[in-house]
């Protein structure tokens, strides 16, 4: 049960009960539970808006920042990692194996926002090595949803 | 000049509710629930199969009774899936779409005058298919109180020494009725009794909600006499692909290579390519999808429940079929004064044979947010009938 309606708000956080009770052939006071307790336990840690800023007009950036930095003794990343996702301005922090090793990214900034936080912010900061600051140009999917258009069903109305 | 058409197909009819779709289709703003195909995209990664398949030149034809490899495949599928071992060399054909295999396996197995048992409600082409063969179709009308079930009475009652193929077409579009191991026991018993034929068409078993499907062919004695027939196009959502497969006892499968080999040649070399990838890695795929149309099939439920409309609960395919006998009219009048004053199209009960009459084949091959729209409507002129009836 839990699994299927992680499933389900996955994609639609926008969770009507009553409706999700019967998609899921159970009772609405089994799911409020259900979801109470994942949010205690921080299964579900947030419910948040997918939002193509392009087509709401607003001219904002998303810029992802490789940053390769020296991990501290006793600590690893962990600390360097704390330092960066403290600013509200951060979007995500990811670890990452390869070539970098932290992954930064900042979302519905303005590129001058977004260069004074390299420049100003993060940079600085002593254990980071080096930083390479790569702007998303155009989103095709974001979360699992396509944002680009996509035509309609060409299905007949009827078939047998 | 003389009459130049064939005096058996002109005296097949016309689906008798062909006005009904032409008005459909002249509607384009109108919701329709009357799709017989699933709302999903065939899953990426099969769809990506067929594409690397042309890029490597797979442009030929194959061989008649299909790629080996797809062969393969579909006997392990099929021995997963419902517990029957076949052979890849002999016992399968793969055929364009699950209606070829209706058609070669019916035309392989009767003479003239071979009586074919036909439950209806029931898809449309097992009788023409049966009268171009040569057969005498026999129908049995199905029972709702039975849940569209067929039972071993029934099934007797119209057997004659005539009697040669049944069909079994669960689970069942239009009604969504399954039948499970319990229900299929004492049909098993008859067919052996009388030594029929089994002609299972189970294109729509990955669609079942209660239980995993069980195919009449897994039953002790029932291999050696039944051709079943399965398919893409509903499970994988592959419908234009056009491909399904037969398989049944070498004997019968042979003869009906024969008449592929003539009529057809081969199954879409591209669609065989791309199908052995969706018996190969598509099992998430298609158990996301059958969820996803459980959800719909409660929804429907529930929703039908709330607004007093009779329906029993079917465990199968994308469809319900709710009753409409209550407002005292046709299933044929209902669905086009639904379309007409409510814009929403649904198919009557009697496309599917007479006994459809006073039901309604709603699909739910549908976004739940567009049930959701049709469905408003619905309420709204279900209950301006009974305001005027009362």
């Amino acid at each position: 049960m839990r699994k299927q309606i992680l499933k389900y708000i996955e994609k639609k956080s926008k969770v009507d009960l009553k409706e999700l009770a019967v998609l899921l052939g159970t009772d609405e006071v089994t799911i409020a539970n259900e979801i109470a307790e994942m949010e205690k336990q921080k299964i579900i840690c947030g419910y948040h808006t997918l939002i193509d800023w392009d087509k709401a007009g607003v001219e904002l950036v998303t810029a992802l920042i490789e940053v390769r930095v020296t991990p501290q003794r006793n600590q690893g990343f962990d600390r360097i990692a704390e330092r960066i996702y403290n600013y509200p301005e951060v979007n995500a922090v990811y670890l990452i194996s390869g070539g970098y090793d932290l992954l930064v990214t900042l979302e519905g900034k303005t590129l001058k926002e977004v260069s004074q936080f390299v420049s100003e912010k993060l940079s600085p900061v002593e254990s980071v090595i080096s930083t390479a600051t790569h702007f998303i140009l155009k989103k095709y999917k974001d979360h699992g949803t396509v944002l680009v258009k996509k035509s309609g069903s060409e299905r007949m109305p009827v078939t047998l | 000049m003389r009459n130049p058409l064939s005096k058996k197909v002109t005296d097949i009819q016309p689906s008798g509710i062909r006005k009904f779709f032409d008005i459909v289709s002249e509607m384009p703003d109108a919701i329709s629930l009357g799709v017989g195909e699933p709302d999903f995209d065939t899953p990426w990664r099969i769809r990506e199969e067929g594409i690397y398949s042309l890029e490597r030149g797979k442009t030929f034809y194959t061989s008649n009774s299909g790629l080996k490899e797809l062969k393969t495949e579909i006997c392990k599928y099929l021995n997963r899936k419902v517990d029957v071992k076949y052979d890849y060399q002999n016992e399968v054909i793969v055929t364009v779409g699950g209606s070829e295999g209706i058609d070669i396996a019916l035309r392989a197995m009767l003479d003239a005058g071979d009586e074919v048992l036909i439950p209806q409600p029931c898809y449309v082409s097992y009788l023409p298919c049966t009268i171009l063969a040569d057969g005498v179709p026999v129908t049995i009308p199905l029972q709702e109180k039975n849940e569209f079930k067929l039972t071993a009475e029934e099934l007797e009652a119209a057997i004659t020494p005539k009697t040669k193929v049944l069909i079994m077409p669960f689970p069942n579009n239009p009604t969504g009725s399954i039948m499970t191991k319990e229900d299929l026991e004492p049909i098993v018993e008859i067919v052996k009794k009388y030594d029929l034929f089994v002609i299972s068409d189970e294109i729509y078993s990955e669609l079942s909600y209660q239980g995993d499907h069980v195919s009449i062919a897994s039953f002790e004695g029932m291999k050696e006499r039944t051709i079943l027939i399965n398919g893409f196009s509903k499970g994988f959502a592959m419908t234009g692909w056009r491909l399904g497969y037969a398989c049944g006892p070498k004997e019968i499968i042979e003869q009906m290579i024969k008449i592929h080999q003539f009529a057809i040649m081969c199954a879409p070399t591209n669609s065989q390519y791309a199908a052995v990838e969706a018996l190969r890695n598509c099992e998430e795929e298609v158990q996301e999808m059958r969820e996803s149309y459980n959800q719909r099939r409660r929804f429907l439920m529930h929703e039908f429940q709330r607004m007093g409309l009779q329906c029993f609960e079917p465990f199968g395919a994308f469809y319900v079929f709710p009753s409409i006998q209550e407002f005292g009219m046709t299933s044929e009048e209902f669905a086009m004064r639904f379309l007409e004053e409510e814009k929403v199209a649904v198919v009557p009960g009697t496309a599917f044979g007479d006994c459809g009459e006073g039901f309604l084949r709603i699909s739910y091959a549908y976004s739940i947010d567009d049930l959701k729209e049709a469905l408003g409507r619905l309420e709204k002129f279900v209950n301006r009938l009974r305001s005027e009836r009362c």
